[in-house]
């Protein structure tokens, strides 16, 4: 449904949003590449991206780059202009007053996740380019799944290795592009076969030959891609005002009510969701006169839930099924599960009741019925 | 008499995964091709649409075409992958574009994934593009938010089949620069740029639906561990849920009604993601189904061919009450699911509809029955 634009404008919320508009405007744009693993070319693709730009007649110079680089990337570098970095107690460090007193329209940042050393303008280079995006520049910058802080543990538990320097998540999420490098771990192989040998604490870790643990870090940055994706597509649709209705994730309701043990319902959902990468969520009628037994029963389906990482919604409506299904079109869900009630009431006994009624309006969403 | 005769080896399919055209599919193909020949494999392009790209004809310099085979269908020519001649040629690798492709009636095989399979067949490895939107089970979802019923789809089985499937990404905003500047389809941009599929919010969808494909089929790839459904794990002593199967069995019930595709589709997808095997089964009072009006028959037959050509096992049940054969036969093969079509609203087989839906929830108490939603158009996005 699309938000109808007949109501008043409110002055302030205008204000703000011209406001919020025009820092927008004087930032610099930022532009990440993604990659699973060293190796996989995002370097390459980085200074690609600033050599085709510079044809174009942008200002690009190249603020920061791996210790060691590949033949392919040290062509490319020849042909661009590199802003060198301080040393600061043998540690290069971005020198980030050079860019801003050069003040190029784009600067090329590989790699993000580094620490500067004590006593630097920064203590993180990701800050480095936050006040270079903050004064206009915009940034190109790669960065390598296993640095994003909120990812760190998942990837340790593939790779065994720790990593020190993280970038956070949502400096990737709020970046205006995303763009994953994806290529099959052969290629990661003998890319890093072919480079020279890496060191210094925070050079990019080429991680071990297994192709299983490369096949899972890919799996994991091309969902992290498509999560940031999701979020930019979402912000997209409330910018137009358009009611969230699509497919492009699964997301899956588990309905509970306290006479039906959902048990099963919530393990079936979060092995779905699981598969399909996907949500999942549970929701239940917030009912003011339920019985202590029948709290104790939703309670049980609750514990449940909170075990298996759902959110959960309490809802508010007279209708059941207006109510659910309501719920559901506000949260785009692809799928809803449903027990079939056996109460000992006739009417819901018999195929015809609330079920019924679920299933022949639930639109656009398939709806699962679980035996009792 | 086994001197010659090495192990056959079927060859390595690599799929370019994009989601509209213009993201760089054909160019990192290409890209690939030279390093291979480069690291002295030898290489041929099958077919390459260039569309008159300037990147990515430079890309296609140094390496070996094989001619195409002209074709005259309606005193016109057209072009398409000369398989007789690669099959002759034998190369080690062969890149063969825009995988989807429909080829001209006339042609020995009616589509160009088909042509690929028999230079795999071959022995002969092969690269190729494709976007996201082509894939069978995501017809109906690509249709629901973009409004567009791609009419040339690959069955997931043949991707799934590839031996490696990579994503090309190109963020949304540099792909319509990319049209602005004439980079892509510089012939007929101002067609192109009006065309559903390069509005913004689509191109965001099907870039995640890429993303999340491509990550399936690292996944798939990967052999994650089999789970299945278990009861949780919980202290307390009430029973065991009911369910707790080996692994999930899917049946597709089969009608004549046109909303049987988009069941089937579904069908075969969920079960794609839970490992599930999938069955579909069409019930009629008769042994065959010669008793039928025609329409109805040949609406069935055509499920039932598009459910086998999505390799779902298929059967024909002879059964005088539908629900219970139903619910028999999922039975007997241990189905933990089955899948439905939503009746349809307003139109006088809703209530035998109804009454069948109503029956095989009630018989089915020991598996759960999944009722599958027509998927109707979203809010078309503004401008």
């Amino acid at each position: 449904m699309v938000k109808h634009g007949v109501e008043r404008p409110d002055p302030d919320k205008l204000l703000r949003q011209v406001l919020a508009e025009e820092r927008y405007q004087a930032r610099g744009r930022l532009k990440v590449f993604l990659g699973y693993a060293g190796g996989v070319g995002k370097s390459f693709r980085m200074l690609d991206e600033g050599r085709r730009r510079k044809q174009r007649g942008e200002d690009v110079v190249v603020g920061a780059i791996q210790p060691t680089v590949s033949a392919e990337v040290a062509a490319l570098l020849q042909k661009m202009e590199v802003i060198p970095p301080l040393t600061v107690d043998s540690v290069p460090v971005m020198n980030v007053e050079a860019i801003l007193s050069r003040y190029p329209q784009v600067c090329l940042v590989d790699g993000l996740a580094y620490d500067n050393p004590p006593g630097s303008r920064h203590r993180k280079r990701w800050e480095d380019v936050e006040e270079l995006l903050s004064a206009g520049i915009s940034v190109v910058a790669t960065v390598n799944l296993q640095y994003i802080d909120e990812q760190r543990e998942r990837v340790e538990e593939i790779t065994g290795k720790h990593v020190e320097h993280t970038v956070p998540q949502t400096f990737l999420s709020n970046a205006d592009e995303i763009e994953v490098v994806d290529a099959p771990p052969e290629m990661c192989r003998q890319r890093s076969a072919d480079a020279p040998l890496q060191h210094g604490a925070a050079a990019e870790d080429v991680v071990g030959g297994q192709e299983q643990k490369l096949s899972a870090l890919r799996e994991i940055a091309l969902l992290l891609a498509a999560d940031v994706v999701d979020q930019q597509l979402e912000a997209y649709l409330e910018r137009q005002g358009i009611e969230q209705l699509w497919g492009t994730q699964e997301r899956i309701l588990v309905f509970v009510t306290p006479e039906v043990d959902a048990r099963a319902m919530i393990a079936s959902g979060r092995r779905n969701a699981d598969r399909f990468h996907g949500e999942l969520l549970v929701a239940y009628l917030a009912e003011p006169d339920l019985t202590a037994d029948e709290k104790a029963a939703l309670e049980i389906s609750l514990t449940e839930a909170r075990a298996a990482h759902a959110h959960i919604e309490a809802l508010d409506g007279e209708d059941e099924v207006d109510t659910v299904l309501q719920f559901a079109r506000s949260r785009g869900i692809t799928q809803i599960f449903v027990a079939n009630r056996r109460r000992d009431d006739w009417r819901e006994r018999i195929f015809g009741g609330l079920l019924e009624r679920l299933i022949l309006t639930a639109e656009n969403m398939d709806v699962r019925v679980f035996p009792q | 008499m086994t001197e010659f005769a090495e192990p056959h080896r079927r060859g390595r399919l690599k799929i370019f995964l994009g989601y509209a055209a213009g993201v760089g599919k054909t160019y990192q193909m290409l890209d690939e091709a030279q390093k291979l020949k480069h690291q002295g494999i030898d290489v041929v392009v099958g077919y390459f649409e260039p569309h008159g790209r300037q990147d990515t004809i430079a890309k296609a310099e140094g390496l070996e075409f094989v001619p195409r085979r002209t074709i005259t269908y309606r005193a016109s020519t057209f072009e398409e992958t000369d398989v007789e001649a690669i099959l002759q040629r034998r190369p080690q690798v062969c890149a063969i574009d825009e995988f989807a492709h429909t080829n001209v009636p006339g042609s020995e095989r009616a589509k160009r994934w088909e042509d690929v399979q028999v230079l795999l067949d071959a022995g002969i490895d092969v690269l190729t593009t494709m976007n996201v939107q082509h894939l069978e089970s995501l017809n109906d979802q690509v249709w629901q938010f973009t409004g567009i019923r791609v009419r040339e789809t690959i069955p997931d089985w043949v991707v799934k089949q590839a031996d490696e499937v990579v994503m090309v990404d190109l963020p949304p905003q540099a792909l319509l620069n990319r049209l602005k500047r004439g980079a892509i389809y510089s012939r007929d941009k101002a067609r192109l740029a009006a065309e559903k599929f390069f509005q913004e919010s689509n191109l965001v969808a099907l870039r995640e639906l890429a993303m999340r494909q491509t990550a399936h089929e690292v996944e798939v790839r990967l052999g994650a561990p089999d789970e299945t459904d278990r009861p949780a794990e919980d202290a307390d002593d009430r029973p065991s849920p009911a369910i707790a199967p080996a692994s999930d069995r899917i049946l597709i019930f089969i009608t004549d009604d046109p909303s049987t595709a988009a069941l089937i589709r579904r069908g075969r997808r969920v079960a794609d993601y839970l490992k599930a095997d999938c069955f579909a089964v069409f019930i009629h009072p008769q042994i065959d189904l010669q008793g039928l009006p025609r329409a109805q028959r040949e609406a069935i037959e055509r499920h039932l061919n598009f459910a086998r050509n999505l390799h779902v096992e298929t059967r024909v049940l002879q059964g005088e009450n539908v629900a219970q054969a139903l619910v028999n036969f999922a039975r007997l093969h241990r189905i933990t699911q089955i899948y439905l079509a939503r009746p349809r609203q307003s139109s006088w087989p809703r209530l035998l509809g109804r009454n069948l839906l109503g029956q095989v929830v009630r018989l089915a108490r020991d598996m759960q029955v999944t009722i599958v939603a027509d998927r109707r158009r979203g809010q078309p996005p503004q401008g």
